[in-house]
């Protein structure tokens, strides 16, 4: 991050501006990935008009990083019309598709819209198993398709590689595959459990070899092993953990669902209101919810505060602690990979071992009341 | 400095963020902070009004300067801008690009 980004963060935190937001414009998809954690029916979209008002409200709330996502995005039919309105209020658009439908016609507009970046999915440089993934046939060849189109127009294009357990051996083919269309390349290791509450998809997990493996590759991070992956530091002071918050979500970053509800972050489906009945702005200043998330330091995490890893290496992210069953609690993913890193066994695997319960798993509901169906 | 206009270029981003205003350029992702007198110019970038009319009701009124230091100012302040890539300038009329 850049210094001049960090103070800009500091500023948007200090003032309580919601720098970045994400916004899913639909859950409906072409394909349906195997690690997906949606549905992909529609129960209500906010229709054009309610989502250009809703970008003219976070664009006066000061709302600057734009991540416009899905579902596949464009599946909306008025995609570009929105976008286009996105980038009239000047926002800085982050494109996320799978890219199978970009032809050399979407690929002009969206080169014409100028996001920051578009970053595609790609889960093999292997057709086989890419698609088996996707379960739609020829989506690997239609995705790179749509990629070299974008490229080839001068749109950063980033390849989001989620590694799994099955397809682990095949990052590096994906990462070749990105340096030889010219694209960038960032890899993901966390599947997340699906927003109806469903874990079974985290079996699809990297083994803890894999994980170590993944994480130790300084062609990944780029920091060097040695300090990377050494071992923590120790917990927090007292009075650093009282100023040290967990994240960015709810201080500076909140998601909105294709339905209009408001959560800290994409990964933290806490309801914290409903667009469609009242303003951006109040539901980011006033929900209780977000003030709740807001008001956590590390200092209030039973757990985590007392963590040798709590002093800087911990990547905790409460929204997976909060699908646990505890937003305050350790997410048991984040102590995986802390461990995988440093081969220091983290407060929340002492306390609770390796074996997670569904028991008394948060059963995700839109902020109207209306469970989501599985 | 009369025939000048100026523009902001399409692939630009833009937010006023605890009261200055950010700039991201999509070419390269560099972020820039403008100070008073940049926001200013950048603001009223539309393609459309001279510079030296920008300056004379954006600078001059507004912060009761000289109007030939204000005039220096503002084309350094553009050739600046248009150095990192996110105003452009032309003799003519242009039409917004953001």
């Amino acid at each position: 991050m850049s210094e001049l980004l960090r103070e800009m963060s500091n500023t948007a935190q200090r003032l309580g501006i919601p720098l970045g937001v994400q916004l899913d414009l639909t859950y409906r998809c072409n394909e349906r990935c195997v690690h997906c954690y949606l549905d992909h029916d529609d129960h209500g979209e906010m229709n054009t008009a309610e989502i250009k008002e809703l970008l003219d409200q976070m664009a006066a709330a000061g709302v600057f990083f734009l991540t416009i996502s899905g579902g596949e995005i464009l599946m909306r039919r008025d995609f570009f019309e929105i976008v286009e309105h996105a980038r009239r209020l000047m926002f800085c658009v982050k494109l996320k598709t799978n890219a199978v439908m970009i032809h050399e016609s979407e690929a002009d507009r969206i080169q014409g819209l100028a996001p920051e970046s578009v970053q595609i999915s790609v889960y093999s440089h292997r057709s086989e198993v890419h698609d088996a993934i996707t379960k739609l046939p020829g989506s690997l060849k239609k995705s790179l398709a749509g990629a070299r189109l974008l490229v080839e127009r001068g749109v950063k294009v980033i390849f989001a590689n989620v590694v799994m357990r099955d397809t682990f051996d095949d990052y590096a083919g994906v990462r070749a595959l990105a340096d030889e269309i010219g694209a960038q390349f960032t890899i993901d290791p966390t599947i997340t459990p699906m927003m109806d509450g469903d874990r079974s998809i985290l079996k699809l997990n990297l083994e803890r070899a894999q994980l170590e493996q993944v994480l130790r590759d300084p062609s990944l991070h780029g920091a060097r092993p040695e300090e990377y992956c050494a071992p923590p530091a120790g917990p927090l002071s007292q009075e650093d953990a009282m100023d040290t918050l967990p994240c960015s979500a709810s201080h500076t970053f909140c998601y909105v669902s294709p339905y209009g509800d408001v959560y800290p972050c994409v990964q933290f489906p806490l309801p914290t209101g409903n667009v469609r009945t009242t303003r951006f702005i109040d539901i980011w200043k006033h929900s209780p919810q977000m003030n709740e998330v807001r008001s956590i330091t590390m200092n209030d995490l039973p757990v985590c505060s007392t963590c040798s890893h709590g002093g800087g290496s911990c990547t905790r992210c409460p929204g997976l602690a909060y699908m646990e069953g505890n937003m305050r609690g350790p997410s048991s993913q984040d102590c995986e990979k802390s461990y995988a890193r440093t081969g220091v066994v983290t407060a929340g695997m002492m306390t609770h071992g390796r074996a997670h319960s569904a028991a008394g798993l948060v059963q995700i509901q839109g902020a109207m009341g209306t469970a989501l169906p599985a | 400095m009369s025939h000048v206009y100026v523009a902001r270029v399409r692939e630009v981003a833009a937010r006023m963020i605890g009261g200055e205003m950010m700039v991201l350029s999509a070419r390269d992702s560099k972020l820039f902070s403008l100070n008073e007198t940049a926001a200013a110019i950048w603001q009223a970038a539309d393609g459309k009004t001279p510079l030296s009319e920008m300056v004379e009701r954006g600078l001059c009124e507004g912060y009761d300067v000289d109007g030939a230091v204000a005039a220096r100012d503002a084309q350094e302040l553009v050739d600046g801008l248009v150095s990192h890539g996110i105003l452009k300038v032309s003799d003519t009329p242009m039409e917004e690009t953001s």
